[in-house]
């Protein structure tokens, strides 16, 4: 069914319609119009907000405005289906908004029918009795009141994070609800701190809602409380929020941050909070209409259709890997043994244990390195179980899985063994050719090598087709990408059982083949390169630094190296030289620093960093310096070369594999789509390989 | 040790509204357990004194234990309503005295000095598991002779005993259920049966969420002539119709039982005060006559003869099994002392939650009528076995 309404959207026709069934409740007050969101389908697929659904709410209004009329109503109030309120806008429909009027209707669509919802002439409620996310949570505050239940997870306003802001009247309503101060920590700082979601208890500490009951009788407690409200038994307090010096502060602090972090590279954030501000001072209907301004101009922004093409490759194509083989090939793992017992090695241990709950063996050397190992470990589950993160009886069982030894042969009942020793070929080889003597045929060898050859690694096994790379990014526990590599010999089962085994451990994996840095390594090194090259032939480190401060990245270059190590750095680069030569380079002045055994590059005055005098001792600079605009512009080309190269290699599928690395495993930021998008908008792509990556409309406003 | 058996008190006793069963119902699409957890948040909303920690046991009735009415529905429910960890749960069944049953277990705890708090419950949700559900009748019954295969179906176990009396004639069924719909209509006028209604909250696919507030099963309308001309859905030329018996219907009940010396040192409600219970065997082809029995033990047990019984709540799964009774006795078919909130024929008969209901309907008669010191709650039970406990009224003063 397609429906068009008078602001002339027309309904997606593959549209998930949000019906609004509204049923009458007697409660002690009186009669109470209940409507409830549902689009019939399981908590899985949520309730949304199209022009379908939005049409449909209104024609529940309709028939609630009716009902008041007659004056059969003491009250109106909204609720969803089990487990779910309602998350929000239906983005599915949005890539096909083609201008800014369309983008303006649909604003303005949502406005108006939400809106009704807190001018009935009799108050309104919103149960809030499960996930309410964007436009769903909006929904809630237009009406007068508004209950939640212990249960209902996640609550959020994440619009900012997409590229949006919240604009069917969470921008304008929030702030006055709850004030200044945390409607920019709800809208503005949340969605930029990796979309951090809250929790009943903190969204009703916050004033979001008026009152939390239990999951187990929520809609009854609901009623029952609304019924009193209606009657006067119960007012509600509301916190006082101050339009003044509060507010003023707040919304200075905040851009201030913002700064900092974004300088600028994205409108979003900077939208939010200027509509925050001016929410103080404007009426309704002003706040709504400017609401629906933003909304249409971010709608038809470049930096938004990034944003929705990463939120769909790290919801969807992260869960299901492209190329991977079914997973009904995967093998059982019972038993993983990790060969080494260094930092990298015990973080995996705790990280299996957590995750596979399957014994973990460490080996290494000698009992002393063991030792250390696991006394690592076991200091990270004390710490959990310090922190409230673990009960005893499951520290004690993680603490019974994770065992040590120095004697391979404890490996022969696994069922994988993963090395995550010193990046060294020869090393590596010896490792695998030690454990295939003690394992079985079939335990899948995993390396966590960074950029070596998985291939060469493999070579003079028995069984070459179980090697696979498996490589983590630092810290392990947190960052969310497996660049899974599949090697010349890597048979189908075994890269079936290490994505089923990513999968376990909460990872989001990707296949790569097997060249050398595989995805992140290979395209940061190349781009880090290119700035290290700058600053070597003269650039002044603060030109450097900040040269890639207009992309929004997650840090600067200099800070990046220290944090990853310069001599990981330089181990990197040098792998990649070797592979391709002309392409990258190596640093005579990084040589120097590691070769110093340096690791710390950057001294602090305040919030400025520079090199510390140590490393600006023993670094030389040439005298041909580039300009920022210089810098940035060589490091992105240099980007669009190597993606372009790497695409063609097959190292990845498509352009599309590379950005979610770049997300997950770099963090670079969702307003550029990860990287392809953004070269493609910039022009770098056209400039450097005559074409782009995607098609437009794909990350990008349609043509 | 020294041991002396505790007196037991009725301290609050609650339902949900009854529903028809089957696809047009309230609680269509709604679980069994949710409709108990609904009727324990009402018990507890209503007993903010109770120490919920101090509960010893919950005990929930259910005939058919399968699905959302199997899994130990004591405990289950217990945990799903928020009840304390350290609260322990069982589950009962007795068909249709269930409920009743799991309240004179528990009470017999207190009175052994078990336990000071208990949490009875029944439930049964016919939509959801129709009478007989995956039973399996042992073939010996029939091979031996040892019951007859009608025992099995409750409507014809009615029939048999209009065969056994009868005096007790469709005409004389039929103005029962008419006057027990009348009484049921007229305590609805009152505000009475409301206030022990527990709100549930029901969610159709196709409606959204709403909340059942009302009995569902009530006819107001029922008329003489309605009644004449049903069918005898049991017997060519019967006498047990669909108008003179309980309906199919979903429910739970809940109640809260306590040690008198307990209930008094938290200051929780007396609403009654155990004195007796009995339960007692018959033919299971005439299950129906099994309340005679049992309130004859029941009143032998207290010392009691029936002229000191001043109200009756007497389940109504058929108006031939009630009039059997009174007519036993010697009480007339309209006794105002006799269910005068009327009963399952209007209200309906949740199998397993009924035997609450009752005890609920006499604490309410109990304050109202404080001249009554005594009563007593009594049901018919399948395969031949009644159940009666007799009660004392808190509220008793001979001034009155």
């Amino acid at each position: 069914m397609t429906s068009t309404n008078s602001l002339g959207l027309t309904a997606a026709p593959d549209e998930v319609v949000t019906a609004a069934h509204v049923r009458t409740c007697q409660v002690p007050a009186g009669t109470i119009a209940l409507i409830t969101l549902d689009n019939g389908l399981d908590y899985n697929k949520p309730n949304t907000f199209g022009v379908g659904g939005l049409t449909a709410l209104s024609r529940a209004l309709d028939e609630i405005d009716d009902l008041i009329r007659r004056g059969n109503i003491v009250g109106v109030a909204i609720t969803g289906k089990p487990f779910v309120f309602a998350v929000g806008a239906d983005l599915t429909g949005v890539p096909r908004l083609e201008n800014v009027e369309q983008a303006h209707a649909l604003a303005q669509l949502g406005h108006g029918v939400f809106r009704r919802l807190g001018e009935f002439t009799v108050p309104s409620f919103a149960f809030i009795n499960g996930a309410a996310l964007g436009g769903g949570l909006e929904v809630a505050l237009h009406c007068t009141y508004r209950t939640i239940s212990s249960a209902a997870y996640p609550v959020a306003l994440p619009e900012v994070s997409l590229g949006l802001v919240p604009g069917w009247g969470g921008a304008y309503l929030l702030p006055r609800l709850i004030g200044a101060p945390d409607a920019l920590s709800f809208i503005v700082q949340n969605p930029l701190r990796q979309n951090r979601m809250t929790s009943a208890r903190a969204a009703t500490d916050m004033g979001i809602a008026d009152i939390r009951f239990d999951g187990g009788n929520f809609l009854v407690d609901s009623l029952r409380w609304a019924s009193h409200v209606i009657t006067g038994e119960i007012t509600v307090n509301r916190r006082d929020v101050d339009t003044g010096d509060e507010w003023t502060t707040a919304i200075a602090a905040a851009r201030g941050q913002l700064d900092a972090v974004m300088h600028g590279a994205a409108p979003a954030a900077y939208r939010a909070i200027d509509l925050i501000d001016a929410a103080r001072n404007r009426t309704r209907d002003e706040g709504f209409a400017a609401e629906d301004d933003e909304l249409a101009a971010l709608i038809m922004s470049e930096e938004f259709r990034s944003g929705l093409y990463s939120f769909d490759l790290v919801q969807r194509r992260a869960k299901r890997p492209v190329g991977v083989p079914d997973k009904s090939l995967a093998r059982g793992v019972s038993k993983i043994g990790i060969v080494g017992a260094g930092l990298m090695a015990s973080q995996l241990a705790l990280l299996f244990a957590q995750k596979t709950e399957v014994p973990i063996v460490l080996t290494d050397l000698d009992q002393e390195r063991v030792d250390k190992g696991l006394a690592y470990v076991n200091g990270e589950i004390d710490a959990l179980l310090g922190k409230g993160k673990l009960s005893n009886d499951k520290a004690n069982r993680l603490r019974a899985l994770v065992s040590g030894s120095v004697d391979l042969s404890t490996f022969a009942d696994a069922d994988v063994v993963i090395e995550a020793v010193f990046e060294d070929l020869a090393v590596k080889k010896q490792v695998f050719a030690n454990v295939e003597a003690v394992v079985s045929d079939t335990c899948l060898l995993l390396t966590n090598t960074s950029s070596l050859s998985v291939t060469q690694m493999a070579d003079s096994l028995a069984h070459p087709e179980r090697v696979v790379g498996f490589h983590f990014f630092n810290p392990v526990a947190v960052m969310p990408l497996v660049e899974i590599a599949r090697a010349a010999h890597t048979d189908d089962a075994s890269l079936a059982t290490a994505f089923a085994l990513g999968r376990s451990l909460g990872k989001s994996c990707v296949l790569v083949n097997d060249r050398p840095g595989f995805v992140v390594n290979r395209l940061l090194t190349r781009f880090l390169g290119e700035v290290t090259a700058a600053f070597d032939e003269g650039t002044p480190f603060e030109i450097v630094e900040h040269a890639l401060d207009p992309l929004g990245l997650p840090m600067p270059p200099f800070l990046l190296v220290q944090l990853v190590g310069p001599a990981i750095a330089l181990h990197t680069s040098e792998t990649l030289h070797a592979a391709f030569p002309d392409r990258f380079a190596v640093s005579a002045n990084q040589q120097a620093i590691v070769g110093a055994r340096i690791n710390t590059l950057l001294a602090w005055d305040g919030p400025v960093s520079r090199l510390t005098d140590e490393v600006v001792s023993l670094i030389t600079v040439g005298d041909d310096p580039s300009t920022a605009e210089h810098v940035r512009q060589r490091a992105l080309d240099a980007v669009a070369d190597e993606a372009r190269i790497m695409l063609d290699e097959g190292v990845v599928a498509e352009p599309q594999d590379l950005d979610l690395c770049m997300l997950l495993g770099a963090g670079w930021p969702f307003h550029l789509g990860g990287i392809t998008p953004y070269l493609d908008r910039s022009g770098t792509s056209e400039r450097v390989n005559g074409k782009r990556f995607l098609p437009r409309g794909i990350a990008s406003l349609p043509a | 040790m020294s041991r002396s058996v505790r007196d037991v008190v009725l301290v609050d006793a609650v339902r949900t509204p009854f529903g028809r069963a089957g696809e047009k119902g309230i609680y269509a699409q709604t679980r069994a357990d949710d409709l108990v957890v609904g009727a324990f948040h009402e018990l507890l909303r209503r007993n903010p004194n109770l120490p919920t920690d101090r509960i010893d046991d919950v005990a929930v009735a259910a005939t058919t234990q399968i699905g959302d009415q199997g899994l130990t529905l004591g405990r289950s429910a217990g945990i799903l309503a928020g009840l304390p960890r350290t609260v322990p749960g069982q589950s009962v069944d007795r068909m249709c005295a269930g409920a009743m049953t799991a309240v004179t277990n528990l009470s017999a705890g207190i009175g052994f000095g078990a336990y000071d708090i208990a949490i009875a419950g029944g439930v049964e949700h016919m939509g959801r598991h129709p009478m007989g559900e995956g039973v399996d009748p042992n073939p010996r019954f029939v091979a031996e002779r040892m019951v007859d295969p009608e025992a099995l179906i409750m409507g014809k176990t009615a029939e048999n005993l209009h065969d056994r009396f009868p005096h007790l004639t469709r005409a004389r069924a039929d103005e029962y259920a008419l006057l027990s719909q009348s009484k049921t209509a007229k305590a609805y006028r009152d505000g009475v049966i409301q206030q022990d209604l527990a709100p549930i909250a029901v969610r159709s696919a196709s409606q959204g969420w709403g909340l059942a507030t009302v009995d569902e099963p009530p006819r107001p309308d029922t008329t003489l002539d309605g009644l004449s001309t049903l069918k005898t859905p049991f017997r060519a030329h019967g006498r047990v119709t669909a108008g003179n018996s309980a309906g199919l219907n979903d429910g739970a009940t809940a109640a809260i039982v306590a040690s008198e010396e307990i209930a008094r040192e938290f200051d929780l409600a007396i609403k009654a005060r155990l004195v007796s219970f009995a339960f007692a065997g018959v033919d299971p082809e005439v299950m129906g006559i099994g309340p005679v029995p049992s309130t004859i033990k029941a009143l032998d047990k207290a010392g009691l003869s029936i002229k000191d019984i001043g109200l009756f709540e007497v389940n109504e799964a058929f108006a031939v099994q009630v009039l059997a009774f009174l007519d036993h006795f010697g009480i007339a078919d309209d006794d105002p002392r006799v269910n005068p909130f009327g009963g399952a024929i209007a209200v309906g008969h949740p199998l397993a939650s009924s035997g609450i209901r009752l005890m609920a309907n006499l604490a309410k008669s109990f304050q109202l009528q404080p001249n009554v010191r005594y009563g007593l709650t009594t049901m018919c039970i399948g395969l031949g076995m009644g159940g009666t406990v007799i009660w004392e009224n808190p509220n008793f003063s001979k001034a009155a």
